[in-house]
């Protein structure tokens, strides 16, 4: 049983990047902006926390570090998108393949650099339950925090005033401009906010989850994160629950391959991805369910005017 | 005010372009001048020495310990060498390029250090013939090229002489790599060592599928320790096993170079691989003329290409000295690590009492010793 | 104040000198780069841009690099013009490599010629089947084809990987996960000695000839563009969307496909898990910096090659880090996406007066 709670508790840690990374880019979508710049942004986070805390050793800086390099990288990308209108997916794209080659380039001089002693959090009193206290109380306070994320984004999208004009922008701009929002105001901010939580993610990721620098180490999470928003159907809840499935699934792999259970790797590592394209199909096959799930104007530029 | 302004951007971009263009022209004057005085001097021209790394040099594992060597042989030999490398070369269609160039730019001597460059490194050493190619781990060979590797077995089987001391829950595990027979031999090695001082221990492998994934192997580490492993060994090329055993409170060993650092209160000891003797020796091999091709080097603690470094100071006396007395029978041939009686997983004598296994039985190991536990991956 | 201006139409000036102003821009940042590193702009810029053609046998390799990028850019200018977001093209080239590799395998000592056009034709076949699945499931189920596309990359990469490690392994090949070696008669014949170039540059310059053809002179071709500018007066002229849908995934896929194999049969001679080189979504940045059109992207699938080896040769000989190559396709790509506004925009400079202004032009 003991094995059990460990598992959980591993993969409640595997999860937490891809459930904030895909937490920040459910906030971008919501506003109807797709930023296939996710890998490059979480790759240059990654190298920002690192380096951060490798000169200050305190983590809480790294994170920071992290979060204003995922902002300033959504920036460009915002205002290259929503005021220039370049095409949303080849403007990701370049975004994520300079993010690879930039952070790659940037980490050079840091590749063989430790951070100070990493501690092992525990909640007092609740990580003594048997079990329990294992499997869910011993975590980073990350893990927590993406927890609230998703409870306050649920929260936010559907109570708040905010979260409503986010949404309206998304589902139709023309309507909300003519209601005299600032719709590319908006959107900036939603991009800037999710690319925030996306270089989040990444600080996690080199500071926390592998203590290293490596280039690459974010080994395509970037992407999965992608296909969780379109497979979580933009729901907060559902994007944290499949994060905590497509974060377990290698973790889930080892496992069993501990656990002397043969398992063909490759078919559980294509899971992820085949259950996006299932869900994708699924969600996309009545055009009533998709306009109920899918930003309406996910990927197409806004021009005030036009 | 527009087509203005047009006509001026365009006019920009296009004296700009001239204007690079020219620079790129004039620079290019400067590469004939450079050689010249080189050619002056009649005293013997520095042998130049290329190596070709797979991973970067800051890896602090496999391609830093090739690194060294290349180090090692530049303070052996000063100005009578002149080396160079190129690291991150992929094993691919790409490898060819770079070591066609490397070639061409005049090195006499390449080392290609992992196993994706022997085929690049064949169709080159057949076109150039005057160029002598050092292939690592790899099994082909030509007039001019040959093989060389290193018998990490042995760092292995002392890592686990002191794994079987030192584990309480008598579970050990191992992040492995690919099962190529090296790692599975390296994987029987640490069995057979820890089972040396400890019958009870039983080995669990998990098995990441690449050389150098840090975020996997953390992972792998993880799942292994929350089987039940208390000490850790890897066949991977980073330091994440040790910095997860550090951060789980458990212990863990280095790999291709000393990784203290990375886990000082984990770390158990490191099984360190010198490429310097064999690269020192392979340089003086071709600055006497006494190079030959078709040849398969295969080095260990005997010619002090392997070693078993860093001892944790919690480690018992009488471990320290029975690795003292490996190391020195090894070094004089009176001690074997693959001697028999070896059993293997299904019960069956793979060796026989006192037969001393070859190189060549040690090269194609594609079996677990009893103790290990799970089965090899292979065709699914 | 910076103000964007909607040009009445598109300029055709900006057209061609934006990928030239965007191309000026990386050079300039890449100075400052060299600069900032220590090492010489000057010698920098000469690895990029002049060492890549300095020989036979460089030019020959620009061209065995730019060869798979071509191919596979060509098929999505059909795709992108058709407004059809082929990012899959990846896990097509795969794909078409696989099964390209899987009939090359079928070959030993006696096997006659034939069987090279059929690794081709296999590896065409493989990538269309792969891009097929996209079209399928946009067709049937109008899933978006960006987020499908993009995930069968993975898959493919996981089809590769299981075929490698097990069934396809081979068996004297001591465990590594790797085919044998493709026999002789497999391998696309070479152009000529002294270089890998191979049939497969040809190939692709055809295919550029006739993508010219297909989208400027044919009937189909143009109907296919129509159906990706303005949809609804393709509906009403008659052109089905449908068909424009299926061509344009057929067609990419294939195209990638074609790559694949060329790329296994020709200078790797065997599957290894090392095959998804990147070459899927560097043709991407090809397609766009050459505009769609089948010229600009002969050129520009000749620049990116001149990057991609520029960078090795800076790293060999200037001890530049190898992870500059990517820096300057990301920042091509965003220069021109930037610049690319100047043909939809003009840009105008509020002054005072110009404020005062703005209420008439508007």
């Amino acid at each position: 049983m003991e094995t059990y709670a460990l598992l959980i508790a591993a993969t409640l840690n595997a999860g937490t990047v891809l459930a904030i990374a895909a937490l920040g880019l459910l906030i971008n979508e919501k506003a109807g902006v797709v930023n296939l710049g996710a890998e490059g942004m979480m790759l240059c986070a990654a190298i920002a926390g690192f380096a951060a805390v490798v000169h200050t050793g305190n983590d809480w800086l790294g994170f920071a570090a992290g979060m204003g390099a995922g902002a300033l990288l959504a920036a460009v990308f915002g205002l290259l998108v929503i005021w220039l209108g370049t095409n949303q997916y080849a403007t990701g794209l370049a975004l994520s393949l300079f993010g690879v080659g930039f952070s790659a380039f940037a980490g050079i001089g840091y590749v063989q650099d430790k951070l100070p002693e990493r501690v092992q959090h525990a909640i007092p009193l609740l990580a003594d339950i048997p079990l329990l206290g294992q499997a869910l109380f011993r975590q980073h306070p990350l893990v927590y925090v993406a927890m609230a994320l998703c409870v306050g984004l649920i929260w936010f999208l559907d109570r708040t005033r905010t979260g409503l004009v986010l949404r309206a922008v998304g589902e139709s701009p023309e309507a909300a401009h003519a209601l005299g929002y600032p719709v590319r105001r908006i959107r900036l901010v939603a991009v800037v906010t999710g690319g925030a939580l996306c270089g989040l993610a990444g600080a996690y990721i080199s500071v926390i989850y592998t203590p290293l620098w490596v280039e690459g180490m974010v080994a395509g999470k970037g992407w999965i994160a992608l296909a969780l928003t379109t497979f979580a159907t933009w729901r907060p809840a559902r994007v944290l629950l499949g994060a905590y499935l497509f974060g377990g699934v290698t973790m889930l792999q080892f496992h069993l391959q501990g656990a002397g259970v043969e398992v063909p790797s490759e078919a559980l590592s294509s899971l992820p991805y085949v259950a996006t394209i299932v869900v994708l199909a699924l969600i996309s096959r009545n055009p009533t369910w998709i306009r109920v799930n899918m930003p309406a104007s996910l990927g197409r530029a806004f021009h005030p005017g036009s | 005010m527009t087509d203005f302004s047009k006509r001026s951007v365009i006019k920009l971009a296009a004296l700009t372009a001239v204007a690079a263009a020219a620079l790129v022209g004039c620079g290019k004057k400067e590469e004939p001048k450079a050689e010249a005085p080189a050619a002056a001097p009649a005293k013997a021209e520095p042998l130049k020495i290329a190596f070709a790394y797979v991973g970067p040099v800051g890896d602090g594992g496999w391609t830093f310990a090739h690194d060294n060597g290349r180090k090692a042989v530049e303070k052996e030999f000063g100005d009578k060498v002149v080396t160079s490398f190129v690291e991150k070369v992929p094993e691919s269609a790409d490898a060819e390029r770079v070591i066609r160039d490397m070639a061409g730019q005049g090195n006499k001597l390449i080392f290609g250090t992992t196993f994706g460059y022997m085929e690049p490194m064949l169709k080159v050493a057949a076109d150039m013939k005057d160029v002598k190619f050092e292939h690592a781990t790899g099994y082909k060979s030509a007039d001019n090229m040959r093989t060389y590797d290193s018998r990490t077995y042995e760092g292995a089987y002392m890592a686990g002489v002191v794994a079987g001391k030192m584990t309480k829950s008598n579970t050990l595990g191992v992040v492995a790599s690919i099962p190529i027979p090296e790692v599975i031999r390296n994987i029987n090695s640490f069995t057979l060592g820890a089972q040396s001082v400890n019958p009870k221990i039983k080995t669990k492998v998990v098995w990441v599928n690449e050389w150098f994934n840090p975020p996997k192997e953390t992972e792998a580490a993880t799942a292994l320790i929350n089987g039940g492993a208390d000490v850790l060994m890897q066949n991977t090329d980073s330091s994440a096993v040790l910095q997860t055993a550090e951060k789980l409170g458990k212990r863990a060993f280095g790999w291709d170079s000393d990784m203290t650092a990375y886990g000082p209160k984990a770390h158990l000891g490191s099984a360190v691989i010198n490429w310097g003797p064999y690269y020192i020796k392979a340089v003086r091999d071709a600055l006497e003329g006494k190079w030959t091709g078709n040849q398969a080097a295969w080095w260990g603690v005997k010619e002090g290409a392997i070693d078993f470094v860093s001892i944790a100071a919690d480690v018992p006396e009488e471990t320290k000295k029975k690795l003292d007395e490996v190391k020195a029978g090894l070094k004089d041939g009176s001690f074997a690590i693959w001697k028999g009686p070896i059993v293997g997983q299904d019960g069956k004598e793979v060796l026989a009492k006192d037969a001393v296994a070859d190189d060549k039985f040690l090269g194609g190991i594609n079996f677990y010793v009893k103790g290990v536990d799970g089965k090899i991956p292979s065709g699914k | 104040m910076l103000r964007l201006e909607p040009r009445p139409q598109a300029s055709k000036v900006w057209s061609w000198a934006s990928p030239l102003l965007a191309l000026v821009l990386t050079v300039l940042i890449g100075i400052a780069l060299f600069a900032a590193l220590g090492k010489d702009p000057v010698r920098a810029l000469q690895m990029f841009f002049w060492e890549p053609l300095k020989s036979t046998y460089a030019i020959g390799e620009l061209m065995v690099k730019a060869t798979p990028l071509l191919l596979i850019a060509l098929g999505l200018a059909v795709c992108f013009r058709s407004n059809v977001w082929n990012i899959g093209a990846e896990g097509q080239f795969v794909i078409g490599a696989v099964c390209a590799g899987g009939v090359a395998l079928l070959a030993d000592k006696t096997t006659g010629g034939w069987i090279m056009p059929g690794v081709l034709l296999a590896g065409v076949l493989g990538g269309m089947l792969w891009a097929g699945l996209t079209a399928l499931l946009r067709d049937r189920f109008h899933a978006n084809e960006i987020l499908v596309s993009l995930m069968l990359v993975y898959v493919a990469i996981m089809v590769l990987s299981y075929l490698v490690y097990g069934p396809w392994k081979d068996p004297a090949g001591y465990n590594f996960p790797q085919t044998r070696t493709f026999e002789k008669v497999t391998q696309i014949p070479r152009l000529m000695s002294g270089s890998r170039v191979n049939l497969g540059l040809l190939i692709s310059l055809v295919g550029a000839v006739l993508l010219w053809i297909f989208l400027f002179r044919t009937r189909a071709g143009f109907a296919q563009q129509v159906g990706g500018l303005a949809p609804a007066a393709a509906r009403y002229a008659g052109f089905s969307s449908r068909k424009a849908l299926w061509i344009a995934l057929l067609v990419s896929g294939g195209a990638a496909g074609l790559a694949g194999a060329l790329e296994v049969a020709g200078p790797l001679g065997q599957l290894t898990p090392y095959v998804p080189a990147g070459y899927g979504f560097a043709a991407i940045i090809v397609a766009f910096v050459g505009r769609l059109h089948p010229l600009g992207m002969v050129l520009s699938a000749v620049l990116m090659s001149m990057f991609y080896i520029g960078g090795e040769l800076a790293q060999s000989r200037l001890g530049l880090p190898k992870s500059i190559t990517g820096v300057f396709q990301g920042l091509l790509l965003f220069c021109l996406l930037a610049c690319d506004t100047l043909v939809a925009y003009r840009i105008r400079w509020d002054t005072g007066l110009g404020a005062a202004r703005k209420g008439q032009v508007a």
